[in-house]
C-alpha cells in the first residue's frame, strides 16, 4: 500500500508571528519546521503502511527548496519525499496550494492520502477536501481512528455529538485530528538515514501547472486591512497566598454565579 | 446592502436549525437583500417555518443523502444551482465538520477560493469583506474575494447574535444532486453519541477548562467536579486533547469549539493562540496558572498566579460548603 502524507513546513509557532508589510501574508522567511499537527498524520501513515512492500511518501510545498521539516518526517520513517518549490508559488491561497499538492500527490499513485485537519499557521482547514475534489477522490475528515480493511478505509469521524463510523473505498483522502496516535520520536539512526533518503524536487512546470493558476497571481482573495483588535481591559492579577480560592469565590458571587 | 443575494448552508440538529445556522441567517439579512437557505435531510420541509422566521425566503432542499457524508453531494448540488444561472453573490457556511467539507468541495468545483475562520462581515469598496482574528485574536485581518463568482465564507459559531425577522415560512424548492458516483462513496455505517451530563460546552453559562498545567490526566476530574458544582460544562485546551487525556469533543479553541459563556475559567492553561481564539469572547474570564507571564492573564478579568493543584481543591471545598 502506498500512503502519502502531506506535510507543511511552517515558521516555528513558538516564535512570534509576523505579516509581511507589502502583502499582509504570513512571513515565512525564517527557519521552517514540520507542523506539529503533521506528526499525527505521519505516525498514522507509518502504522497503516507497516506491511511488506508498503511505503509512505511525504509531499510538501515550500519556498526555497526547504527540506528541514521533511527530514523530520523522513527520520520518523517515511521512505521518500516530493517537494514542490517554485518562486511563482509565493502568495498562493489554499485552492492554489491544493492544485499543486493534488498534482504532486498523483505522482506517488497513493492508495491513501493522509493529512492533518488543518495547519497550525494558516488553519484554513479546507485544503484536504479541495485536494480530494481536484483528484476526484472521496474524503473522510476529522478522523480520530483509522483502520484499513481490504480495499476500504474505516474511520471514526468526529461529530458534534460524538463520532460516526464511516467506511470509504480507497483510494481516499483522510484527515486526522491531533492526538489520534502517539507520534514517535525520530531515533538517531532514523535521523542519520533521513539525510540520504530521496527528495524529488519539482517545479510547477514539472507538474504542468501554469503560473497564472497559483501564487499571488492565481489567488482569488486579497487582504485589505490589518488592525489591532480591541484589547480586553486589564483584569486583576493576584498571586495566590493561600487565598486564591476565596478570591475566585468572591468573584463568582459578585457575578451572581454562586 | 453590499450585495444582492446570499445563500446560507443550513444545518439541522435535534431541535431544528442549529444555533449557528440562525446566526448566519441573521447576519445574511444585514448584508444582502435576498437570503436563501440550502439544506439537506429527510424532512427539509419542516424547516421552512424556522428558516423563514430568521429571514430565508427560499430553502433549496437537497433531500436525504442516504447515509453519505454531506461534503460531496451537498457541494455538487450547490455548484449545480450556482452554475444554473442563479448564483448568489456570497455563500455563508458554518465552521462545522460538515460545513468545512462542503466549503472545500464547492471551492474546487467552482474554482473559487474560500475565506475561513470568519468572525465578522463588513462592506469594503461596495463589496462584502470578511474579518478574521489572527495571532490569537490580537489582530483582525480584513479580506475580500477578487474576480467573478460567489464568495465562499466559512464562519465561526457565535460570531453574530441570532434574531428572528418574523418572516413567513420559506418556499421549499427541490435541488437535485448531480451524478457524483466517483467521489460520493464514503458511507456512515453507525453513529455514536458520547453521553455528557450537564449543559453542552458551547451553550453552558459557565465553562471550566483544564490544560497541561493539571500535570496528569487523572487531575481532569477536578475540572469536571468544579464544572458540575457551577452547573457548567468542562472544556479542555488542545494540549491535553493532543495528549489523549480527554476526547476532542471537549476542546475549546481554534480547532474545537468556540464558547462565549458568562464565566470562563481556565485552569492550568497558558493561553496559546489556538486556545484564545475559542474563548476570548467570554463575558468574564478567570485564569489560574502558576506562570505569571502566561498569555492567558492578558485576557483575564481575575487572574490567580498559583498552583492549580492547591487552588482547585480549595475552590471545590469552598463551593461545596456554600451549597
Amino acid at each position: 500500500m502506498n500512503v502519502v502524507v502531506c506535510v507543511k513546513q511552517i515558521p516555528d509557532p513558538a516564535a512570534p508571528g509576523a505579516l509581511k508589510p507589502d502583502t499582509n501574508t504570513l512571513d515565512r522567511s525564517g527557519k521552517l519546521i514540520m507542523d506539529d499537527s503533521d506528526n499525527y498524520g505521519v505516525e498514522m501513515a507509518l502504522q497503516l503502511a507497516s506491511g511488506e512492500g508498503d511505503e509512505v511518501t511525504l509531499v510538501s510545498m515550500a519556498p526555497g527548496g526547504e527540506t528541514s521539516g521533511l527530514r523530520t518526517g523522513l527520520a520518523m520513517g517515511a521512505a521518500k519525499a516530493i517537494l514542490v518549490s517554485d518562486d511563482a508559488l509565493a502568495g498562493s491561497d489554499a485552492l492554489g496550494t491544493a492544485k499543486v499538492l493534488a498534482a504532486a500527490i498523483g505522482r506517488a499513485n497513493p492508495d491513501l492520502v493522509v493529512m492533518a485537519t488543518e495547519s497550525t499557521d494558516g488553519y484554513t482547514g479546507t485544503l484536504p477536501v479541495q485536494v480530494a475534489e481536484l483528484m476526484g477522490l472521496p474524503s473522510v475528515t476529522f478522523a480520530k481512528a483509522i483502520s484499513v480493511d481490504g480495499g476500504s478505509v474505516k474511520v471514526e469521524r468526529q461529530t458534534e455529538a460524538g463520532y460516526d463510523e464511516v467506511v470509504c473505498p480507497m483510494p481516499a483522502v483522510v484527515t486526522v485530528t491531533a492526538g489520534v496516535v502517539e507520534p514517535r520520536y525520530p531515533s538517531f539512526k532514523g535521523i542519520m538515514a533521513a539525510k540520504s533518503k530521496p527528495v524529488d524536487n519539482l517545479t510547477i512546470a514539472d507538474l504542468g501547472i501554469d503560473a497564472s493558476q497559483v501564487g499571488a497571481a492565481g489567488a482569488g482573495q486579497l487582504i485589505t486591512d490589518v488592525s489591532e483588535a480591541e484589547a480586553r481591559s486589564g483584569g486583576e492579577i493576584v498571586v495566590d497566598e493561600g487565598d486564591g480560592a476565596q478570591r475566585v469565590v468572591a468573584f463568582l458571587e459578585q457575578l451572581k454565579v454562586v | 446592502m453590499p450585495i444582492d443575494k446570499v445563500w446560507v448552508l443550513a444545518e439541522v440538529g435535534d431541535n431544528g436549525p442549529t444555533p449557528v445556522t440562525l446566526e448566519l441567517l441573521t447576519e445574511a439579512r444585514a448584508v444582502a437583500s435576498t437570503v436563501e437557505a440550502v439544506a439537506w435531510g429527510a424532512d427539509v420541509a419542516s424547516l421552512a417555518g424556522p428558516l423563514g422566521e430568521y429571514g430565508a425566503s427560499t430553502v433549496h432542499d437537497i433531500g436525504d443523502l442516504g447515509g453519505a457524508l454531506p461534503g460531496v453531494p451537498v457541494a455538487a448540488a450547490i455548484a449545480a444551482l450556482a452554475q444554473g444561472g442563479n448564483a448568489p453573490d456570497a455563500i455563508l457556511m458554518p465552521a462545522t465538520y460538515d460545513g468545512r467539507d462542503v466549503a472545500g468541495r464547492l471551492s474546487a468545483k467552482l474554482d473559487r477560493p474560500v475565506l475561513t475562520n470568519v468572525t465578522g462581515l463588513v462592506e469594503v469598496d461596495g463589496g462584502l469583506a470578511s474579518q478574521h482574528p489572527v495571532f490569537g485574536g490580537s489582530h483582525i485581518v480584513t479580506a475580500r474575494f477578487t474576480g467573478a463568482g460567489p464568495g465562499i465564507f466559512v464562519i465561526r459559531a457565535k460570531s453574530f447574535a441570532a434574531e428572528p425577522s418574523g418572516g413567513a415560512a420559506a418556499a421549499v424548492v427541490p435541488a437535485a444532486v448531480p451524478d457524483v458516483a466517483a467521489t460520493n462513496t464514503a458511507r456512515i455505517v453507525e453513529r455514536h453519541v458520547e453521553e455528557r451530563s450537564g449543559p453542552k460546552l458551547d451553550e453552558a453559562a459557565v465553562v471550566v477548562s483544564g490544560g497541561r498545567g493539571l500535570g496528569d490526566a487523572a487531575n481532569y476530574a477536578l475540572i469536571e467536579e468544579l464544572a458540575k458544582l457551577l452547573h457548567g460544562a468542562a472544556g479542555a485546551s488542545r494540549a491535553i486533547v493532543d495528549a489523549g487525556w480527554v476526547p476532542y469533543s471537549h476542546q475549546v479553541g481554534q480547532t474545537g469549539k468556540t464558547v462565549k459563556p458568562t464565566v470562563y475559567m481556565a485552569c492550568g492553561i497558558s493561553g496559546a493562540t489556538q486556545h484564545l481564539v475559542g474563548m476570548k469572547g467570554s463575558k468574564n474570564i478567570i485564569a489560574i496558572n502558576k506562570d505569571q507571564e502566561a498569555p492567558i492573564f492578558s485576557v483575564a478579568d481575575l487572574g490567580i498566579v498559583g498552583d492549580v493543584h492547591k487552588v482547585l481543591p480549595a475552590l471545590i471545598e469552598a463551593l461545596k460548603a456554600k451549597s
